[in-house]
């Protein structure tokens, strides 16, 4: 499934952010999605109108973007982005469990097994895009993620987005991937407990129970003290941490080790997420460093998931195909993979336990574990 | 592309490296075992410690990160780990955040039994004089909310308490009016016999959600024989009032304590076994307390502190047979001492703690009106020692009874960190101290270790549980399950 699309715009000034509308009659201020072969009828409350058809003989009030492909699956409730070159890009599907705000593409780390290589680019004047999007989003949505690069680099921005999820979207669990390294500076922690937000949870990477080992898979010196520092301030100001591993040829080794530091200086993270690599970005570049089949770390995985385990902590495994599993952590792993990235392969077809397996990344296919396999319950 | 990415040597350090504080014990076989102030702890080769200490460890080998990681040495002007050695030190101290917590009434000196180890009960008609008075309460109560602790706890003793039943009554009801002005929750247990337990005395506990906790040795011929009453029908007395109790107030809001005696000693299985029968999920083993009447009985009911860690240790393994085979069962101070070594969280435990808890963290009123600094010391009192009296609810002011020298020397002389024979312990962060106790025994509220009893047992115990975490896999899961109610495996 493609979240973007290009089609031809006209009247289309600036870029647009409105929520799809499929109802003329109920589309005051929003993008009316149109299907049909002949113009709709009076539309002058809209935000604009978007369609499939090639309408460049259209003559309409309000801004519009024909001959677009590839979205037919927006919905009611949806929010697209228009920009006026007729690029439409889908910022938020309503009937997705999976919504995200990619906030920045600049980030401060460098990790080998980046997933969405970060950009030097000054994006930051899209704060006003990301804050608008909020306004639009249904209340009602469950989970919204927010993600980049690194949102913290907004810093009293990444706090004003906390803020108006507050505000706009208070039943909204909020999910934060950041690397913590602002949080360094415990006045910032402070400030983001201030807004006391009522669920949210920063999801933070930490590679190894020593600074040298984190550090060098994030590619940044200092790294990992400043991490360190700031899961202990965000604890302080009451801020909820979920601490994630990414297993890999530089982590496998020290993965029990890690597991005991946290248990030890980190208890109070409410869930640590031990994961398989995505097959994305920068590890394809570094794939040698960091590949290693699954099937060999089995016992470094038990080792860890046990310790976290026996010391109450929540601990899950994302990203491991069952069948690659050790059958004792198969209580552990979770089907974590965002619907539009999943995929099976025909060997799965044959598999017992095929419903309850998270399946793989649609990149994840090629290099593979050697226990892939179908796994019969008989 | 590749080449835009730096290689591990870019963030190694380069500079040698330093050593943070740490204690260490022989555990033979050329193997040493290394605790740090937070109790973080390695077996490491005494090889390799010679080399650590010698700076002369290779920075590339397992030991080397191992040490690191644990707060062993620091290689770098990094902050964190003084950060997070400092995080836990406030972490494993925050038991001494609140001050005095726990408050005890002893509500009636007279009981009607005649237990052979009790300390202190009187078998007397004389409500004038052995039961609390309402004056007394309220004046004690004064001095219990005068704590700036954020949640207290009354426990009520004996004697018998249940024999002056009308006046818990009061202090519970009183001190919940108390509790709400100061919008601070306070709990009640009330340690009975539970031989003259009613329903009427049932309801209000359930109604005021207070927890009982009761004596039992075992099975009949040991519980009886141990705990004399008219009739000679202690046991039976307890099982059944245990299960109207349970009943009564939830199965999970009775707790039971044992006293070993010598003739315990002798049956260690059939002990564990009773409880368990009776559907306790956990048992504390006590040995006897060296105060009281036990002392002046010592030729009936004595023996040594090895006999005793034999007993335990026996009753340790027949503990952990019963949770191999599916049954959660837990031993109360192997739990406790389990959660000093395996995490890194807080244990009050105001007989084995640094400072010790008399008087910051226990405080005892006595029927009399009297403040002791804790259990043992007003056990003391009754053998005419009121060296531990702090002062008295009708006469002195709080200031001078929480802030007067008694307690002022008994948190300086229970400092462990610094206490001969404590301070350079390797499992000092695992232990604590007791000063009434080593009073008790030998005159002097420092006391001597390497004779003292106090020691012998918990050197040995916290040896004991770490063998067996180390080289028994299954014990060190069952281990967890106890300390960590989520715990899985």
């Amino acid at each position: 499934m493609r979240l973007h699309a290009t089609g031809s715009a006209v009247g289309v000034e600036r870029t647009l952010i409105g929520r799809i509308a499929t109802d003329s009659s109920n589309a005051e201020a929003s993008w009316l999605w149109w299907n049909a072969s002949s113009p709709p009828g009076d539309v002058s409350d809209c935000l604009g109108v978007i369609t499939p058809q090639t309408a460049d003989d259209w003559r309409l009030p309000v801004p519009l973007v024909h001959s677009v492909q590839q979205l037919d699956y927006l919905a009611s409730g949806d929010v697209i982005a228009a920009d006026p070159n007729g690029f439409v890009r889908t910022l938020y599907r309503k009937a997705s469990p999976h919504n995200f705000i990619l906030m920045t593409e600049q980030c401060n780390s460098y990790c080998l097994m980046c997933s969405q290589p970060p950009k030097p680019i000054d994006d930051f004047d899209r704060l006003q895009e990301h804050l608008r999007l909020i306004d639009l989003i249904d209340p009602e949505t469950g989970e919204l993620g927010i993600t980049g690069g690194e949102p913290t680099l907004f810093k009293d921005g990444f706090l004003e987005l906390i803020r108006h999820c507050k505000e706009r979207l208070p039943r909204t669990a909020l999910h934060v991937l950041t690397n913590g390294r602002l949080f360094y500076y415990r006045s910032f922690a402070e400030k983001l407990g201030a807004i006391a937000h009522p669920d949210l949870v920063l999801g933070i990477p930490l590679y190894s129970d020593v600074d040298s080992g984190h550090d060098h898979v994030v590619q940044a010196k200092g790294a990992f003290e400043q991490t360190a520092l700031g899961l202990l301030h965000l604890d302080r100001y009451d801020v909820s941490v979920e601490i994630r591993v990414v297993v890999h040829r530089l982590t496998y080794r020290r993965l029990a080790r890690l597991a005991e530091l946290i248990v030890r200086n980190f208890p109070f993270a409410c869930h640590v997420a031990l994961m398989g690599l995505e097959m994305f970005g920068f590890v394809h570049g570094n794939l040698e460093q960091l590949w290693i089949d699954p099937a060999d770390y089995q016992e470094e995985l038990f080792a860890a998931t046990e310790i976290l385990s026996l010391a109450g902590m929540n601990v899950s495994i994302y990203n491991h195909q069952l069948c690659v599993l050790d059958p004792r952590l198969w209580r552990f792993a979770k089907r974590s993979i965002s619907d539009w990235k999943n995929v099976y392969l025909d060997e799965c077809e044959r598999c017992d336990v095929r419903a309850e397996c998270g399946g793989f990344f649609v990149s994840g296919t090629k290099i593979r574990s050697r226990d892939i396999r179908a796994i019969s319950r008989g | 592309m590749t080449s835009t990415f730096s290689p591990p040597e870019t963030y190694r350090p380069s500079g040698g490296y330093r050593l943070l504080p740490f204690r260490f014990a022989d555990l033979g076989s050329e193997r040493r075992l290394l605790v740090n102030e937070v109790g973080e702890h390695l077996r490491i080769r005494a090889d390799d410690l010679e080399s650590l200490v010698a700076h002369t460890l290779d920075a590339h080998s397992d030991v080397y990160l191992d040490l690191k990681a644990r707060h062993f040495l620091f290689d770098s002007d990094s902050l964190a780990p003084f950060e997070l050695l400092t995080a836990k030190y406030r972490t494993k101290k925050s038991f001494l955040d609140g001050f005095t917590q726990l408050h005890i009434f002893v509500i009636s000196l007279r009981c009607e039994h005649s237990c052979i180890y009790c300390q202190v009960s009187r078998v007397s008609p004389d409500r004038q004089r052995y039961d609390m008075s309402a004056e007394t309460a309220s004046r004690s109560l004064d001095l219990v909310f005068r704590s700036p602790a954020q949640q207290l706890k009354i426990e009520f003793q004996g004697g018998e308490p249940l024999l002056n039943f009308p006046r818990i009554r009061e202090i519970i009801e009183e001190a919940e009016r108390r509790a709400a002005a100061t919008a601070r929750p306070v709990e009640f247990v009330v340690t009975t016999n539970l031989a003259l337990i009613t329903d009427e005395m049932l309801s209000f506990f359930r109604d005021h959600d207070v927890f009982l906790s009761t004596s039992l040795d075992g099975p009949p011929f040991i519980h009886d024989a141990n705990r004399p009453r008219p009739g000679n029908d202690s046991h039976a007395r307890v099982v059944e009032n245990l299960e109207r109790s349970r009943s009564a107030l939830g199965h999970d809001r009775i707790a039971a304590l044992m006293t070993t005696t010598s003739l315990s000693l002798q049956h260690p299985e059939a002990i564990v076994d009773e409880y368990l029968r009776l559907g306790f999920s956990a048992i504390f083993l006590r040995p006897i307390s060296p105060y009281g009447f036990a002392v002046r009985t010592a030729r009936t009911t004595g023996y040594s502190m090895s006999e005793f860690l034999a007993f335990y240790v026996q009753a340790l393994a027949h503990i952990l047979e019963i949770n191999r085979r599916g049954t959660f069962f837990a031993e109360a101070y192997a739990q406790l001492l389990l959660r000093r070594i395996f995490t890194p969280f807080a244990t009050a435990y105001v007989d084995l703690q640094s400072p010790a808890g008399a008087g910051i963290g226990v405080a005892v009123y006595n029927y009399d009106g009297n403040v002791y600094a804790s259990d043992e010391s007003r056990m003391l009192a009754e053998m005419n020692d009121h060296r531990f009296r702090l002062g008295n609810v009708h006469r002195d002011a709080y200031e001078d009874i929480f802030g007067g020298p008694i307690v002022r020397t008994l948190a300086a002389s229970s400092v462990i960190e610094s206490l001969p024979g404590c301070a350079d312990c390797a499992f000092q962060p695992f232990c604590g101290s007791d000063p009434i106790f080593h009073y008790a025994t030998q005159g002097d509220v420092v006391g001597h270790q390497p004779t003292s009893e106090f020691h012998e047992k918990n050197e040995f115990l916290i040896k004991h549980l770490l063998e067996l975490e180390e080289s028994d896999a299954h014990a060190r899961r069952i281990f967890w399950s106890w300390i960590t109610p989520e715990s899985s495996s």
